[in-house]
């Protein structure tokens, strides 16, 4: 980018932008096949952007590209240092620019997705960069994780829990997971997915739908 | 803030020096290597004492004229006359001192993401007539305006132009090799004089034509490397 690209500095206060969606998890959880999911299900109805924070270059970027569910224009991956929740809590800058560009190329926009790069349990997103946020687990790391909680599982908007195909194998109860999962977050939602055996990720697109109704309905541009 | 207050009278530090130097300013510095990343990969970089070589060079060559370009950039505010037909100027300058283009692209991206904080965080007439001639300065240029909305002086922009030259650095070489972080940091310590005398000359300003232009090489081979790594950490 050179120094006449315009300038493309956003009011914080949300009127008039997109929803932007953060996904957040451990490594291997299936934050990226979700993210394909979604934009799989909802691309056709609503206009999407996409930022990968890859702990290493762009290869979640690349595997969403090579997916063909969104043009690989609205995709941007951003180098996170080392420290992939440094880029989504503490020094958001760089994530928000790259949130920013898309919405000034392909604006406006209904949804940009913010995807970690795998984290511990302890990565959640700044309310300055993601206006919703989904943390996503999966049966294989052990049904104690909801239990053991953390700030992703405990305050996330949305838990998902997925590869629920995978429990018999692993010896995992979901209804522990479910139960404890509850327990941390009193009333916020917890979905089970196997997004091998619902590439639509259903359950989660609606939530999804409803969440970014919600922010249109309440973030429409200032008339003026 | 009085600019003229002595220094030698009055040792107070400038807080807002502190917020600009200070590594967790959320600009989006921490992504930034410096080319430690590219030294480490090629071998250069990898224990304390090549570290240290390295800092040194980089302070005195990168560091050194981007602390000159930080001063001018924040007397350049400070005004008369008014700054903002003579950014773009200046931004050129640092472009004609910085021969890489992947460096070039990492110093906007910093001054972006810079300018962008700055906005929020130092309000200022000074700042909206930057990001209007200049909307992607380099990161002198952004450095040193967002200084003087803080109320800080050349020489105290120029201070925190030299720590930033050798600050992220460090910490990605702590990062990368998994070195003793307190043996780094003695490093820092060690080039207080330094970079005491780094912002001391970029005080003495003068036309912008004949500030400081070290080239550095190596530096330049980094970035461009870098750039097209196929598996990459950092951002630079």
């Amino acid at each position: 980018m050179g120094a006449n690209h315009e300038d493309h500095h956003h009011a914080p206060d949300g009127h008039g932008r997109a929803l932007r969606l953060g996904v957040g998890g451990p490594v291997g959880s299936g934050k990226t096949a979700l993210v394909a999911a979604l934009c799989r299900t909802l691309g056709p109805s609503l206009s999407l952007g996409v930022v990968t924070n890859d702990i290493y270059t762009t290869e979640d970027a690349e595997f969403l590209r090579r997916a063909g569910v969104l043009d690989e224009e609205r995709i941007l991956a951003v180098e996170t240092g080392c420290c992939p929740h440094t880029a989504i809590r503490d020094d958001i800058a760089a994530n928000l620019d790259a949130v920013e560009t898309l919405e000034d190329r392909f604006g406006p926009l209904d949804l940009v997705i913010v995807e970690s790069g795998g984290d511990n349990l302890t990565a959640t997103f700044s309310r300055g960069l993601a206006d919703r946020q989904i943390f996503v687990l999966d049966v294989s790391g052990g049904d104690k994780v909801p239990r053991k909680g953390g700030p992703g599982v405990t305050t996330a908007d949305l838990l998902v829990v997925n590869k629920t195909d995978l429990a018999p194998m692993v010896g995992a109860d979901l209804g522990v997971m479910d139960r404890d999962a509850a327990a941390v977050r009193g009333a916020r939602p917890v979905l089970f997915t196997s997004i091998r055996q619902d590439p639509t990720a259903a359950t989660v697109a609606a939530w999804v739908s409803e969440q970014v109704a919600a922010w249109s309905h309440a973030h429409a541009a200032h008339a003026s | 803030m009085d600019p003229a207050v002595n220094p030698a009278v009055n040792p107070a530090v400038n807080p807002a020096l502190l917020l600009l130097a200070d590594s967790r300013l959320p600009a989006g510095g921490h992504a930034h290597s410096g080319g430690v990343e590219q030294a480490v990969t090629s071998g250069a970089v990898h224990d304390v004492p090549s570290l240290a070589g390295f800092l040194r060079g980089r302070l005195h060559t990168a560091g050194t004229v981007a602390a000159a370009l930080t001063a001018a950039a924040c007397a350049c505010a400070a005004g008369p006359p008014p700054p903002e037909p003579a950014w773009g100027l200046l931004d050129a300058e640092v472009d004609a001192r910085t021969a890489a283009p992947a460096q070039r692209e990492a110093s906007r991206t910093q001054g972006r993401l810079l300018l962008r904080v700055a906005r929020r965080v130092w309000p200022s007439p000074v700042l909206e007539g930057l990001a209007r001639a200049v909307p992607n300065p380099h990161h002198p240029i952004a450095l040193g305006a967002a200084a003087h909305a803080a109320g800080a002086t050349p020489e105290e922009a120029a201070m925190a132009a030299a720590y930033h030259a050798v600050g992220g650095a460090a910490t990605a070489a702590v990062r990368l090799l998994g070195l003793d972080p307190v043996a780094v940091h003695g490093l820092l310590a060690g080039l207080a004089p330094d970079l005491a005398a780094v912002a001391g000359a970029a005080r003495s300003g003068g036309d912008w034509e004949s500030l400081p232009a070290h080239s550095s090489p190596a530096l330049d081979l980094l970035a461009e490397q870098h750039a097209r790594a196929d598996v990459r950490l950092f951002i630079s």
